[in-house]
């Protein structure tokens, strides 16, 4: 096992021209970042399905130890 | 390609964050329940040194989840979908990396961009605004406290990812190593320079107002009118505990994403003749 270099000697190809897999991408991202907001972020500072606490009271214990902000 | 990348991804980040919520359950919540005791008794002298000035006694908000429910699903649910987040974006940025960063082999471009997302998203931003048990954070600077983390952790994403470009073209003229070294520092410099300009929290204007010059907003001493220790500050103990455990948590929850993805990507890409050739 320890043979086995880290690089190839093919080199490694391109495998995802970007312009045509823009749309999976960024879809991705997007979604990823709406529930990095919900579960880090959401009523704190700022509340997308009004002014409750649902949401902050569910996932309290892990907004504090995944590292964000809370009260 | 790309959905197939994106589904691994996804996938992986689920069971990572199931890794991490285990430890979280044996390791943090015996703090994190430390931590809600001490606000709470603390609370509970606040409330006799106003009685005996005078004040009215602010009464605590309606409980909407019980603790047991916050600490045993609530806070499954947000590991894992937290994880679910971070495989997503893992496999995004896979996927770019993919072919455009040199000839490494798929699973080691996998260690290595979760070591990315593990020190862009969590640790850097960690090592400015540290994560607190409950009782640390005073409830009128949510809003300073939210702005800032995430203002530190897109500088520190935006620096990883500039000094990767930087990396790659300093290649051409020193070669690997060295230019791997030379990223490293750009990257170091530019963070610290951020976290330097950033405030601590102690020094946002309200903590100032109301605690004086702090650092952080760790919970001091409460004392009475004579300046006599009525209740202590926030266990140092607890406070160590809990941010240790949270740095392992993140550390087990990108290490999983990076080695369980590493066999995953290396079948989908590495060239059936390679492989053979390397078992």
């Amino acid at each position: 096992m320890s043979t086995i270099p880290v690089t190839t000697a093919v080199p490694t190809p391109v495998v995802l021209p970007l312009p045509k897999a823009m749309l999976w991408l960024g879809g991705t991202v997007l979604l990823a970042l709406a529930m990095y907001y919900f579960i880090g972020i959401d009523q704190g500072a700022t509340s997308v399905f009004g002014d409750n606490m649902y949401i902050h009271e569910f996932v309290h214990d892990a907004r504090h130890f995944l590292g964000f902000p809370c009260h | 390609m790309e959905k197939r990348i994106i589904l691994r991804g996804v996938l992986v980040g689920a069971l990572a964050g199931l890794l991490a919520f285990v430890f979280a359950r044996i390791f943090a919540e015996p703090q994190i329940q430390a931590a809600i005791d001490y606000e709470s008794a603390r609370d509970e002298a606040q409330a006799a040194l106003d009685k005996a000035a005078g004040l009215p006694v602010g009464d605590e908000g309606p409980e909407i989840f019980t603790r047991a429910i916050q600490a045993n699903v609530g806070i499954g649910v947000g590991i894992v979908l937290f994880g679910v987040a971070m495989g997503a974006l893992f496999a995004v940025a896979y996927a770019v990396c993919l072919g455009r960063v040199g000839n490494l082999r798929p699973r080691t471009l996998s260690v290595l961009v979760a070591g990315g997302g593990f020190l862009g998203i969590y640790l850097v931003p960690f090592v400015k605004y540290p994560a607190n048990p409950p009782s640390i954070g005073h409830g009128a600077t949510i809003g300073v406290r939210g702005a800032l983390y995430v203002v530190m952790m897109v500088c520190s994403v935006a620096f990883l990812v500039g000094a990767v470009v930087l990396g790659k073209r300093l290649a051409k003229r020193f070669g690997n190593w060295n230019a791997t070294l030379l990223a490293a520092l750009a990257f170091v410099v530019v963070t610290g320079v951020a976290m330097a300009l950033l405030p601590s929290l102690g020094q946002l204007a309200a903590n100032v107002r109301d605690y004086g010059p702090q650092a952080t907003e760790t919970p001091l001493p409460l004392r009475n009118p004579a300046g006599q220790i009525v209740y202590p500050g926030f266990p140092a103990d607890v406070l160590w505990d809990f941010r240790f455990y949270s740095v392992a948590a993140q550390a087990i929850m990108w290490a999983a994403i990076g080695l369980l993805f590493a066999p995953l990507a290396e079948r989908l890409l590495a060239p059936r003749a390679e492989r053979v050739a390397a078992s």
